[in-house]
């Protein structure tokens, strides 16, 4: 899951890292008020989007004049905010943050994530500031620092100044650094963070180190025990159709293609994705039923799937385990006339009760087209669809 | 031989009493030897109790102490799952096989660390188990879908590991183990330590790989199998079609920063000698050309 900057920023400070001031903002007065409030002659006025790339895409902008701040808010608010991240339609901007300007004498970066292959929280730090740190990673890796996190000891005080005193900050501001590396780690930690960022880390003018953006993702796994994070969430910045699959416990990732695909389990989702490409498809999306799906989680399947305006078949694969052919026959059946569904249904069933499941498409009267294997499947899909 | 488990496990249930944990309890207990090795269940809240005939013991420990079991199988929601991994690593079982999905990542960072230069092994989180056809299965998998055979498989997928195992079925071959070793970022066993395992097994004549995107698992086993392997390996990796930074399903199961993609794992793959099918309903007709 994922939060703004202005509310990772209002976590980290729990946690003593040093970021400007700032007030979230609904409106151009708004914007225009908190400005007034907190002084000073520059401000900055950020888009409040999930997605990065925000300042190349015109969404972050300094005011040096409030009738500025007024300008850039009304130019910046309710903007459809294009990234490398949001892809070409953009992401409509419903809130901003107005900081406090910052001199800047230097930038860095530093992030946190879990090092799969160690099984640590890693901790990564770079001279390069203000850059895209997959980037550095392929041009100049040498410049990152990284450091492996003991999760019983936490991140030392000389692990912390070590990698502070090796991306370049100065001896003098070397505590104020180590207290915002462990203070980001504690925060890692405490609040189940899949991805802490700061990018970039300043160091300021009078030679404090302080977070001037924040970049906080949390494991979805783990929100059981934050109720606190998950009241953060907007949905706005959310794809719909994501949300009501979640509402109903389906994975689902809308994808570009045209050929729904409805699959029970992950691998055999992605594998039916790749197959319809394979014979020359495209998937419409991803979608994993899960394990122990039901015939009405079949059926809210269906409808999300049909909201697409660019579907133009379906492709059903089931390997049954636990989950029986026959539960999935009715499932599909009863979603069938439910939705009325418009498209050609190809339908492949393996696994435990497969010939019950599919005597009871076949004798539904509904227009299946029955596959035997993927192979044949994925054809007759492709097929359909053209 | 087969490797990890065979007819002389002995078997305890961690979360036996649950919905979940008493439905796969029976299907593991009616297949092949199962009613000799699932022997104990665990339950903190029920000592004393039974689950048609199986004794329910209040710690791992215990379980172990009176009825000889050496691996447990975990059924725990995930909040407490990890808990319970760390009491059987504690009370020094020779398996962990945790089916739990969803356990927090923080959680598995820790006991991973508790794990270190301990003897226990774990399989999963988020993972169908372990089955050694025809003599003991545990986990969720379908038993039937299995025959004994000399195909080792190594998979981070549930559903689809079926699907190669009915292939390798369609042709005739049986297996020796399958192992899910689970779709979470961090886990016990890897495809690596798996494929070392396979090595070793004098019933093994070749092994099945299937991965999937997301970590660098795939990329590890493979240039350890160019390295040290005697038998072929064939795979398949899912994902091709993954689009970046979307979670496939799997928690593990996604490109971060450019990196786990299912093409860069082929090509480590296939610089490794693997050969690798870039289609799924061609895994077994691969398997059977290596032969």
């Amino acid at each position: 899951m994922k939060i703004h900057e202005y509310q990772a920023k209002e976590i980290l400070r729990k946690y003593h890292v040093v970021t400007p001031k700032g007030v979230p903002c609904f409106s151009v007065n708004e914007a225009v008020q908190a400005a007034q409030q907190l002084g000073g002659d520059v401000w900055v006025v950020k888009a409040q989007i999930y997605a990065g790339g925000r300042g190349k895409g015109g969404g972050v902008k300094v005011a040096k004049s409030l009738d500025e701040v007024r300008q850039h808010a009304s130019e910046i608010l309710n903007m459809h905010l294009v990234t490398h991240q949001t892809g070409p339609e953009g992401q409509m901007v419903h809130r901003l943050f107005i900081e406090q300007g910052i001199q800047i004498e230097k930038e860095f970066y530093v992030g946190m994530v879990v090092d799969r292959s160690h099984q640590r929280v890693c901790l990564m730090a770079s001279s390069e500031g203000g850059m895209e740190i997959e980037k550095v990673a392929t041009e100049t890796p040498e410049k990152i620092y990284k450091v492996l996190i003991d999760p019983i000891e936490g991140l030392s005080q000389q692990q912390a100044e070590q990698v502070a005193q090796k991306i370049g900050i100065p001896k003098q501001s070397l505590p104020g650094a180590v207290t915002l590396l462990q203070g980001l780690y504690q925060a890692f930690d405490e609040t189940d963070s899949s991805l802490v960022e700061i990018n970039p880390l300043a160091l300021t003018s009078e030679q404090q180190v302080m977070a001037l953006d924040a970049k906080m993702n949390f494991d979805e796994n783990a929100l059981f025990r934050h109720p606190e994070i998950v009241e953060l969430r907007d949905l706005d910045e959310e794809d719909p159709v994501e949300i009501e699959a979640s509402k109903h416990e389906l994975s689902y990732i809308p994808l570009d293609g045209n050929i729904g695909c409805l699959v029970n389990g992950a691998g055999l989702a992605m594998a039916t994705m790749d197959i319809i490409k394979l014979y020359g498809g495209n998937p419409a999306n991803f979608l994993d039923v899960g394990g122990g799906a039901t015939a009405d989680k079949v059926t809210e399947a269906f409808k999300l799937m049909l909201r697409n305006p660019n579907l133009q078949g379906i492709l059903v694969n089931i390997f049954g385990g636990i989950m029986k052919c026959d539960v999935i026959a009715q499932g599909l059946v009863a979603a069938a006339r439910d939705v009325h569904l418009a498209v050609p249904l190809v339908v492949r069933l393996e696994g435990t009760n497969v010939d019950l499941g599919k005597k009871i498409l076949a004798d539904s009267g509904l227009k299946i087209i029955s596959a035997d294997n993927m192979a044949d499947a994925a054809q007759k899909a492709v097929q359909a669809a053209n | 031989m087969s490797i990890l488990i065979n007819r002389n496990s002995r078997v305890m249930t961690q979360g036996m009493t649950g919905k979940t944990g008493q439905f796969h309890t029976r299907m593991c207990r009616d297949y092949a030897n199962g009613k000799a090795c699932f022997v104990a269940g665990v339950n903190p809240r029920k000592p004393g109790e039974n689950f048609e005939g199986i004794p329910v013991y209040a710690s791992v420990k215990e379980a172990k102490q009176q009825t000889g079991a050496n691996v447990s199988v975990l059924y725990v929601p995930p909040a407490f799952a990890a808990a319970a991994i760390d009491e059987a690593v504690e009370a020094e079982l020779d398996l962990v096989i945790c089916i739990t999905e969803g356990i927090p990542v923080r959680d598995m960072i820790r006991t991973r660390y508790k794990m270190q230069n301990k003897k226990t092994r774990l399989i999963g989180p988020n993972c169908p188990g372990i089955i050694t056809p025809d003599e003991i299965k545990i986990g969720i998998m379908p038993g039937y879908i299995h025959k004994k055979g000399r195909i080792g498989v190594v998979s981070r997928s549930g559903t689809l590991t079926y699907e190669a195992v009915a292939q390798l079925m369609e042709l005739g071959l049986g297996q020796s183990t399958c192992i899910g070793i689970g779709g979470d970022p961090v886990n016990g066993l890897k495809h690596l330590d798996v494929m070392k395992l396979f090595n070793d097994d004098d019933e093994t004549d070749a092994v099945l790989m299937v991965g999937e995107i997301g970590g660098t698992d795939e990329e590890d086993c493979a240039h350890w199998v160019r390295d040290h392997m005697r038998k072929p390996v064939v795979g398949f990796i899912a994902g091709v079609t993954a689009p970046p930074g979307k979670r496939m399903g799997h928690a593990g199961a996604i490109i971060s920063g450019g990196k786990g993609t299912a093409q860069e794992k082929i090509e480590v793959m296939e610089s490794c000698g693997i050969r690798v099918t870039h289609n799924p309903a061609e895994m077994g007709k691969l398997l059977k050309s290596v032969l």
